[in-house]
This record gives structure tokens, sequence and C-alpha cells, in this order.
């Protein structure tokens, strides 16, 4: 999960100017498409507004019950404990890896990221079987006399489990703030005096504020829309409620009104985020490749260092490596070959979305990245809100939608990749216009002086210079998609099995032998995905 | 029939956010001319480049090139279409491609055309046997020459250049500005280049433009420029200047350097224009007397300040064959006819 930065260079004179400003002329093309996609993606937002809103003074009464503000306040609090719990990790992690000696730097990093690869309904299950009652930690230490553990469910668990995988999230950005970076800042300051720790604390740390708040936005807004992990853990935030709400009973007035509260907190973290966030350019100017920082030495730092990496690698993989071969094993002799449909499922509509998806967050990227006027911005924004909504209010309203207005599309393949599209766009969007402000107008201006035709710049130079970026972003899509459930849940067509639906109905029927192949089979495919992220990162920097 | 002038700009004015950047500028550039347009940071030549280039359109005015008008209140062709070349300050070559694709990134035709083109233009920057390498293998000057070559290749009517040396090492300057000019003239486009760098535009230069405050100041070839600054504020931009009031009287000028012969004659209260190699300095108090304030040695010339009786302070460049003393008096004398402008 991303959230773009906003348009690039505010200075009109240094912007090629081939999208006209919103300012009620006939709008450009490039307008009238994103709108279009804008408004597909809102769907589900209108469908919310449209149920709290018609729920009248019910609605009014279930906003300001005492549950509703209990709901509110837990999830409040996860929010910000996970974004604290990620940042204390997150950035000494990313650290480590981009700046200093470590030992072993990118076994660490890709050990310390594959947390973002487990699912998070995955990895509760897991840590529930390693710490919770009656699982592998009490085993191993039943023998030394203890015979129960604290509690795993409720908050610390969700806490756990969720700082455990949003904490790449703070990780990447960091990481590539930190690799991006002017090494002659730095270098300056040192030269005048200044000793690491405080050329950490006055040169770097500030420099790395918009990445940072970028990571910690996006932890945040994954904890309050994650569904899984608050829901095997039994803590009572928005999503598990919603959820309950829905399938006990038929009152879906109340699931909308809190789902609209969801909705208005989540949208207020992002306009936090704006404030937070400076706008620079991104672009590099000059002759030749930027000069890397020589690595810091971590002299006695480095056993610390090492343990530290360690332990997070411990609890991240191999915990979660050893419960899953654990039930692989328990499961063998079952018919792992019914496994092939999910997986071919699986696989398939991830990358089918991950493809409509890129296309389709072509036209806001290019709008945002370019565009000077607020109110192309603005229209933008509106894509971002389907990232925002949790996957579950997604999938519920567009059942909704599809149910009432599209009899013959209910439970097809299209609305569950639409569901996916509204989920995920916004991922694509801003790693795409991230990757084409990255790209210097200059060379667009070149490309018309030579005489070539706005779309030929677009495809001979923008794109393939932003390739690595766009593909990143579609990349991170399909990520997503794979691992995501309750849109799954609700959306996929009858009998198209998927990979989550597996995992999900084998846990729900205690069938814990059966978790084993598919969760492996899971994860390994979203390891695949995060390698390629790791070398189109790479592929950019050089 | 005439061939028509590559480059025309009338009454063109642009304002951004409300604030005014050009004034009514015009400009004419003769075929095969390199036009300096010279001026401090802000004054508006960047804003006209681009105005040329079409990424920007004009508030009013118009703008031709060989003849076609290429915006004006009713009428704005696109970039891609006014076969405008374009080299920035920063070179902006394509990182992704080769030099060879870079090159021919312009062109159409068939391959073996523009394979003979790269090749020709590869040969005209000397640069030949580069074709496969990439642009971070190449130094700055290179990566300049290539992107010079770029926008050449398409064989524009008119080439523009955005401070083109800025980015270089100052050693290498003069030799690339040379090397440059050369390959220009062989080339026989005609060129535009922006520069706030007298020297570069003084050396490269077939016109100079001198902008000032979002006007055209003066539009003439180097020497005239040098010798007869149309205003005191370009006198003051375009190399150095020393400043004398005077109470001209016809064919003479009152100084406190003494009577002075006018080039043109003028009356009343003016400011006289001494450039600092015009001042010939002698030992002894004759005919104007000054003290040495303080002295540059530059080893070929040398360049001291010197207060006069009155007061004024003034600065003169010499050979180096003397050596003057700090506080030592001597005399200066001005060689030649000088040059007013009226004081307002």
């Amino acid at each position: 999960m991303q959230i773009a930065r906003s348009a690039s260079d505010s200075s009109p004179r240094l912007m090629p100017n081939f999208v006209r400003h919103f300012s009620g002329r006939h709008p450009s093309p490039l307008q009238v498409i994103t709108a279009l996609i804008v408004a597909l993606v809102s769907l589900p937002l209108g469908y919310l507004v449209l149920r709290a809103v018609g729920a009248g003074q019910a609605g009014i009464d279930i906003l300001f019950e005492a549950r509703t503000l209990t709901v509110l306040f837990n999830s409040l609090v996860l929010a910000g404990s996970v974004v604290i719990g990620a940042s204390v990790i997150g950035v000494p992690f990313a650290w480590l890896t981009a700046r200093t000696d470590l030992p072993f730097r990118r076994f660490w990093l890709v050990g310390g990221l594959l947390t973002m690869v487990i699912p998070s309904y995955i990895g509760a299950m897991i840590y529930i079987a390693a710490f919770g009652p009656r699982g592998g930690l009490q085993g191993m230490l039943e023998p030394l006399g203890v015979t129960q553990l604290p509690s795993i469910y409720g908050f610390w668990g969700a806490f756990f489990a969720i700082t455990l995988f949003t904490y790449p999230y703070v990780v990447l950005p960091v990481r590539a703030a930190l690799m991006n970076m002017d090494p002659a800042q730095e270098e300056s300051a040192r030269s005048l005096g200044l000793n690491r720790w405080r050329v950490f604390m006055r040169v770097t740390l500030p420099q790395l504020r918009p990445a940072l708040a970028s990571g910690m936005l996006l932890a945040a807004l994954y904890t309050l829309s994650d569904f899984g992990a608050v829901a095997l853990m039994r803590y009572d935030s928005f999503t598990r409620v919603i959820y309950l709400q829905y399938t006990s009973s038929f009152d879906r007035n109340r699931a909308a009104v809190l789902s609209l509260v969801l909705v208005v907190v989540t949208v207020g973290l992002l306009v936090l985020e704006r404030r937070a966030a400076s706008k620079k350019r991104n672009y590099r100017v000059g002759v030749g490749s930027q000069r890397i920082l020589p690595p810091v030495a971590l002299g006695k730092w480095r056993l610390p260092a090492l343990a530290f990496c360690a332990a997070l690698v411990l609890i991240g993989v191999v915990t979660p490596v050893s419960v899953l071969v654990m039930w692989f094993v328990n499961g063998m002799g079952d018919k792992s070959a019914e496994l092939l449909q999910p997986v071919v499922n699986t696989v398939s509509v991830s990358g089918m979305t991950a493809l409509v998806v890129g296309m389709l967050a072509l036209p806001p990227a290019l709008l945002a990245a370019r565009s000077a006027s607020r109110g192309n911005r603005l229209l933008v924004q509106f894509a971002y809100l389907g990232n925002v909504l949790p996957g579950l209010v997604v999938a519920l309203a567009l059942v909704f939608f599809a149910a009432n207005y599209l009899p013959s599309l209910y439970q097809t393949l299209p609305v569950l990749i639409l569901g996916y599209a509204t989920r995920f766009l916004p991922l694509s969007i801003s790693a795409t216009s991230s990757a084409l402000t990255q790209v210097n107008p200059r060379f667009e201006e070149v490309g018309r002086s030579l005489g070539l035709r706005s779309w030929q710049v677009m495809a001979r130079i923008v794109v393939p210079l932003s390739r690595a970026g766009i593909l990143g972003g579609m990349a991170l899509v399909f990520l997503s998609v794979m691992k995501e459930l309750p849109t799954t849940l609700l959306l996929s067509p009858t009998g198209f099995d998927t990979l989550p639906t597996e995992i999900w109905s084998a846990h729900a029927q205690v069938q814990l032998s059966r978790l084993g192949s598919p969760s492996l089979l899971l994860i390994a495919v979203s390891a695949l995905s995060l390698l390629v992220i790791l070398r189109q990162e790479q592929k950019s920097r050089g | 029939m005439t061939i028509p002038p590559p480059l025309i700009i009338s009454h063109a004015s642009k304002a951004y956010n409300g604030v005014p950047v050009l004034h009514d500028i015009s400009l004419s550039v003769g075929a095969e001319q390199i036009t300096a347009l010279l001026g401090p940071s802000g004054c508006g030549k960047t804003t006209t480049l681009r105005l040329i280039a079409g990424f920007e359109a004009p508030d009013s005015g118009t703008i031709t090139i060989q003849g076609r008008v290429v915006a004006s209140a009713s009428v704005r062709v696109a970039t891609e279409d006014r076969r405008v070349g374009m080299v920035f300050q920063e070179y902006a070559l394509f990182p992704h491609l080769s030099v060879t694709d870079n090159i021919a990134f312009g062109l159409k035709g068939n391959a073996r055309d523009k394979q003979a083109r790269v090749a020709d233009v590869l040969r005209l920057v000397g640069l030949s046997g580069t074709g496969a390498r990439m642009p971070y293998e190449l130094s700055g000057g290179q990566q300049q020459r290539i992107a010079l070559a770029r926008a050449l290749a398409p064989k524009p009517d008119l080439l523009l250049l955005d401070e083109p040396f800025s980015n270089l090492d100052a050693t290498l300057r003069g030799q690339i500005r040379t090397e440059v000019r050369a390959i220009l003239k062989a080339a026989g486009t005609t060129c535009v280049f922006v520069t706030h760098d007298q020297e570069e535009a003084l050396s490269l230069a077939d016109e100079v433009a001198v902008m000032l405050g979002g006007r055209v100041a003066q539009v003439a070839p180097p020497q005239t420029l040098y010798r007869r600054p149309a205003t005191r504020e370009v006198a003051a931009f375009v190399g150095e200047a020393n400043f004398l009031n005077g109470e001209a009287q016809g064919a003479t000028v009152v100084t406190a350097l003494g009577r002075l012969p006018l080039r043109e004659p003028h009356h009343g209260a003016v400011t006289v224009l001494l450039r600092p190699e015009g001042l010939r300095l002698s030992t002894g108090a004759a005919p104007a007397a000054a003290t040495v304030l303080w002295r540059e040695y530059y080893g070929h010339n040398q360049r001291l300040g010197l207060r006069l009786t009155d007061g004024t302070t003034l600065v003169a460049r010499s050979d180096a064959y003397q050596d003057y003393g700090l506080g030592e008096e001597i005399g200066v004398h001005v060689q030649g006819r000088v040059q007013v402008f009226a004081r307002v």
C-alpha cells in the first residue's frame, strides 16, 4: 500500500503544458477518462453514503451509541500503537540495511520484508497456533512447568500480528529515501562538526519525514482496514464488528453507519498525511549518476544490530515457516492435487487485475504527476477512496449493487475484478505517478522539440523511463490481490475457489492440516512478486 | 523572392500569475546567424527561449519562424511541429538509450538513412565511434556535444540552447566554446542561445540581444555592444564600466578627469562612460591626479582601483609592465573620444 505524493513541481515554467487547466474550459480527454475511472471506483462509496443516509434518524442513533464509540476507540488505539511499533522497528531496520556495513544485508532485507508477504489472516492463524493456548510455544514450555501463556487474543495479539505485517511498509519508503538522499548534505554536516548521531537527527531524519509519513500512513490504513487478523484475534475494531453485523443480522444500517465512520477516520488520516509530507522535486537534475554514501561502520554495534535483525527474522519468518511446515506435514496424504484449480484461479485473477489496474492507473497518474491545477489533483484523490475503504465494505457494497442492478453480472469474475480494482487502483496510481514524477520534464520537452507528438513522447520516453516504477506498482497490486480475503470471500463466483477462500474455510472448520499447502503456495507466489519489486527498485536506482 | 528570416518575435509579452516577465519584446534573427540572449537571471531570457520553442505561449504578440506564424492571438503551433531544436542546460540525454539512439530520436525515414545521418552528425561534433555508448559513460563535454548532435540531426530551422556551457568546468569552457561555434557554423544552422555570462555571449555570438527587466535593451554585434552601448544599464552589464558625472558642452564634456572630447555632440548634465582599459596611467600627477587604492595583478595585465581628487573612484586596466604601489599618486588620462548618456 502506498499513497502518492501530490504532483511534483508547482512552478508552471518547469512543467510541460499538455494538460490544460481545469478551469471550466472544455476538459481534456485525459481529464474525461480520469473522471470516468474515478466514477467507476467510487461506486462503493456512493452506495455506502446512500445506505447510511437512508437510515435516517436510526442511523444517527447508532452513530452516538456507546458501542460505536467503543469500536472507534478500539480501532484508533490499535492503529496508533501499530504505527508506533512499525516505525520503531522499521526505521532502524531500514537504516541498518541501507546505510551500514551490516553483514549479509541483502539476506536480512529480504528476510525482514518477508512478513509483508504473509497475509494477515494466515499470519494470525500462525501466531495463534504458535503462541496461543495449546500452541507450539506452550508445548515447548510445558516441560518447564508453564501450563498457560497469557492470552494471545484481544489487543496484544492484534497489535503483535499487525505490527509484524506492517513494518515493511515503513521500511520500503524510508529505505528508498535513505538511498536517494544527496550524500553531499550529510557530508557537509559532518564537515561542520556534527557527529554521526546528530547528523542523523538533524539532516537525515528531516529528509525522511515524507517517506516516514507515507509509511506510517500505510501502516495506519492497513490496520484500520484489516479484517483477517482482528477477526481471528477477536479484537473489536471496525472491520470485525461490521462483518459480524452483516452476517449475523440483516441490519445493514448499522454496518453502513459504522463503515461511514471508518471512512471518515481514514480520510482524516489522509488529510494529515498531506500536511506532513512536503512537496519536493523528485527528479534528479544534473550530469552523470548520483554518488552513493559509503556505508557506516557499525563496529561494536554490529552484534546488537545482528541480534535485532535475527529476532525479526525469527519471529517474522522462521516461526511462520515452522508452523506451516508442521501443518503441511500433518496434511500430507490429503488430496493436495485438489489445490491446482485454486492456484490457477488465484494467479490468473491476480494477474488480470494487475494488468487492468496498471492500465486504469495511467490516466489519473498522468494527471496527478503533470498537472498544476488543484481541480485535477482533487479529482485524482477521489480514486484513492477505494483504498481507504476496507475490502469488506467494498465487497459488500458491490454485492448489493450487483445483486440489485446487474443481476446477470452478480457473482461473476468481472465484478470480482472490479472489487479488487476499486481496492488497489490507488497502489498503482501512486507508484505510477511517483515514477512519472521522477522523469525529468526536460526529457519530454526535448522529445517534443525533436518533433514527437505527446503520445509518442509518452510511449518512447516517459513510460520506458518510468517502467520500473510502473511495474513495481503492478507487482504490488498482484501481491495484494493474492492475499486479499474479504473481497474474495464475498465476491468470488460460486465454485471459483481461490487460495484465500480455501484457507479461510479450512480454519473455520478447524482442519488445520488443510492449511499447510495452500498457505505455503500463497506465500511462495507472494515472495516471488516481492523479489520483482526489489529488483525493480534496484534497477530504477542504476 | 527573399528568404524569410528564420525568426521574428514581434511585440511579445508574457506574465506568470499576474507578474509580468516579458514586456513587449521584439527581435529578428538572420539566417545562419548565432544570436545570444544575454541578461542577468530573471530578465526573461529563458522565458523568451521557451516561447520560441513553443513550451509556453505569449500573452500577446507574434512569433514567426521561417515565415510561418507559430504563435499569435489566434494561432498556436505545437512544439513538435515547429522544427526547432533544443539543447538544455543539463543536456537531458535519454538515459535509457545509447548515443546513436539518442541522436536518431527525432529522425524519420528508413534505418539506413538514419544511420547515415547519425554518422554525419557524430563526425560533425567530433565524436565518431561513440555510437554504442550510453550517456552515463560520457564526460560532461561529450554529453553536451551529443545533445547538440541530437538537436542538429533532424536539420531544424532553428537551434535553441539554454545556458549551454554553465555545466562545464570553467577551464574547459573557452576551448569548448570555440569548438561549438565551429560546429554551429559548419552546420549552418540559425542559433539562439541564452546566457548570463557576457564573455560567452561576446565570444560566441554574431549578434547579442541584451535583455534587462523583461525588455530588449539593445541588439547589436558584440563589438558595437561593447563600444557603443545604447543605455547606461547595458554599458554596466556588458563589460566593466566606470561612470563619471559631467557637464556636456557641445563637442566636449567637463569631468573630474578634465575636458574630454565627445563622440557625438551633447548638452547638459550627462554620465560619461569610461571603460577601464580606456584609462591611460602615468607616473606623476598629470593630467588628472589619482591615488592608487588597490591593485590586482594578473601577470599579463593588472586592474587598479583609483580615487580622484574629488573622491570619485574608478577602475583602470593596464598592462603590467609598471608596478604601482598602494597610495601612490599617478596620472590618469582618457584615451580617445568618450560616450555619454543623458543624466536624468
